[in-house]
């Protein structure tokens, strides 16, 4: 009771189911005034009203088949995602201290970080022996470019000053790269992280639609919109769609918690 | 004088001799400071003041370790610091330096920020330099605030808990670099006289640029006027009011006398920095 009480009378989460509602209500009249009028605002009325792809949700939870496309979705960027951060977080930062380590890796880098992650899809069908390989390496491009240019850009931008004083303080290489190069590149590498995370459920769901389900890497959200498609289901594909907004949803307020745990000091902001 | 019974009476004098700084002698060739020499006494309080882009804070960085100099010499307590043969000093907690614009790190509360020096350099345990920065930023009339972090605080607070991080360590010299620039008269006067009751009470040498005249006249010991670029030495005002200085001070007929001297001679150089259309990097 007092969770709901509380849930409530918190202004921005008032807000927020406020205009969440709203939407739907909008939806609705928009999905509905073809029935109503007889003319279909810019094709607005093929949209199904929300009732419908309600009902639709309401048939596909019980499905297993619906949750795995969950589990394999979430694997999938998740593998992509971690595997970035795991690798992009030091290289960015190598780049940033390292004279030689920059010159010698960051001109290769730059030629490679404008090609966008899906121009990778096909070359990698071919190098990877599977499909679930491939999509893992392009989730894991996607991801990487960003999050190395956050943490470089980020950790050259830090203030002179905060070095010089820490050496000053009688700080080693050691000390200065643990307690002031890191803390300092956090917010970048969690601003990297959160846009890294979004062009990874782009690419994975786009990788998902091509590789189109066969016998190996299919399934995942963006198989189930792509095989509602096929089916003819519009309900259903608007629930494919519902579930991916509510999954990146998930994702990035899950990077902002984790964000405010290893920075206390920004949650001033 | 006055007032003075430092437990450091004997260290920080600073002796500055034919120092020239050319930043970048092959490229865009910018001579900063040339030829100057001033000599700080051990625990003075020297004030450097200038017009803007003159080479103050080109000064403060030699001292301090952070560049080089291109000829001349700087000498600590009769110690060469840079000088023939040796361009750059060490950086050195024996000279700490409170910038222009802040650098409490950000990712630490205030207690962390003034811990930092001794733990890193093991002077104490961690628990010791937590407690001893405790009791240190409640001196300072800063103990309800030593859990918050500096974004949390004003900037008034946030730099009188640099200067006790930098004091927890020390130092022979403070370095100040126009600390209280942007702050209102009222918040600078606070400022003002807490610092120079950190200096009553520690007899630290210290050495403070700024472009404030009564702020240099009334925490001064001498006011050097430095001429716009390169920096030299122009005049030297020695100030004899006695200490502890308070608030009125500033409304004495001594007072004022010193400001229209120091005024006259730091008017002509602004003016000559003006026509040369001179702006201030940091
Ligand atoms: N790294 C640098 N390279 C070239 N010129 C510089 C550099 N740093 C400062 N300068 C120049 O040196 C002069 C003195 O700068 P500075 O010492 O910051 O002046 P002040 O602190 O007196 O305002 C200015 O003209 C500035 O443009
Ligand atoms: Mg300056």
């Amino acid at each position: 009771m007092s969770i709901v009480n509380s849930f409530f009378s918190n202004t921005t989460t008032r807000r927020g189911v406020g205009a969440i509602v709203g939407f739907v209500i909008i939806w609705y009249f928009g999905a509905m005034v073809d029935d109503w009028t007889g003319y279909d605002v810019l094709g607005i009325g093929l949209v199904p009203p929300p009732g419908d792809v309600f009902t639709a949700f309401l048939g596909v939870i019980p499905k297993a088949g619906y949750w795995m496309s969950w589990v394999s979705s979430f694997s999938r960027v998740l593998t992509g995602f971690l595997v970035a951060m795991l690798i992009g977080i030091p290289f960015g930062l190598l780049l940033a201290v390292n004279r030689y380590f920059r010159g010698v890796f960051f001109p290769p880098f730059e030629i490679l970080r404008p090609i966008p992650p899906l121009a990778w899809v096909p070359a990698s069908l071919i190098f990877w022996p599977t499909n679930e390989m491939s999509i893992a390496f392009v989730t894991f491009l996607g991801a990487f470019f960003t999050i190395v240019i956050n943490v470089l850009g980020g950790a050259r931008s830090i203030d002179i000053s905060y070095l010089r004083a820490a050496q000053s303080m009688g700080a080693s290489q050691f000390d200065l790269f643990w307690k002031i190069i890191l803390p300092g590149t956090l917010p970048s590498i969690f601003t990297g992280a959160a846009v890294g995370m979004g062009i990874t459920w782009e690419v994975v769901l786009a990788a998902e639609m091509i590789s189109g389900g066969g016998t190996q890497g299919g399934g995942g959200l963006g198989f189930f919109i792509w095989n509602s498609y096929m089916g003819g289901s519009l309900e259903q594909i608007v629930v494919g769609m519902i579930s991916i907004g509510i999954a990146g949803y998930l994702c990035s307020s899950a990077i902002r918690k984790i964000g405010f745990y290893f920075m206390p000091w920004r949650r001033l902001f | 004088m006055a007032g003075k019974s430092h437990k450091k009476e004997q260290t920080g004098a600073l002796s500055i001799k034919n120092v020239t700084k050319i930043y970048d002698p092959s490229g865009v060739n910018v001579k900063a400071v040339d030829d100057c020499s001033m000599e700080i006494a051990a625990g003075e309080v020297c004030m450097i003041v200038g017009p803007s882009g003159c080479g103050k804070t080109t000064l403060l960085n030699a001292i301090a370790g952070f560049h080089s100099i291109t000829e001349g010499s700087i000498h600590l307590d009769g110690d060469l610091l840079c000088g023939p043969g040796k361009p750059k000093a060490e950086q050195s907690a024996e000279r700490m330096v409170v910038f222009q614009h802040g650098a409490l790190f950000p990712w630490k509360t205030l207690q962390e920020n003034v811990a930092y020096g001794p733990t890193v350099q093991s002077a104490m345990s961690a628990g010791e330099a937590m407690e001893k920065a405790g009791q240190m930023l409640a001196e300072a009339g800063l103990g309800q605030f030593i859990k918050k972090y500096p974004g949390e605080v004003s900037s008034g607070m946030a730099r009188r808990a640099e200067i006790v991080r930098a004091l927890i360590n020390d130092p022979k010299v403070l370095l100040l670099d126009e600390p209280y620039r942007a702050m209102d008269a009222l918040t600078k006067q606070i400022m003002h006289e807490s610092l120079l009751e950190t200096y009553d009470r520690t007899g630290v040498t210290i050495f403070f640029i700024t472009h404030d005249l009564e702020e240099a006249i009334f925490l001064g010991d001498k006011v050097h006027v430095v001429t716009t670029r390169p920096c030299q030495l122009k005049k030297t005002v020695e100030v004899r009011i006695p200490r502890p200085r308070s608030f009125e001070t500033q409304s004495s007929e001594e007072f004022r006398t010193l400001l229209e001297e120091v005024n006259e001679a730091v008017h002509e150089e602004a003016v000559k920095a003006f026509q040369a259309g001179e702006r201030e990097m940091a």
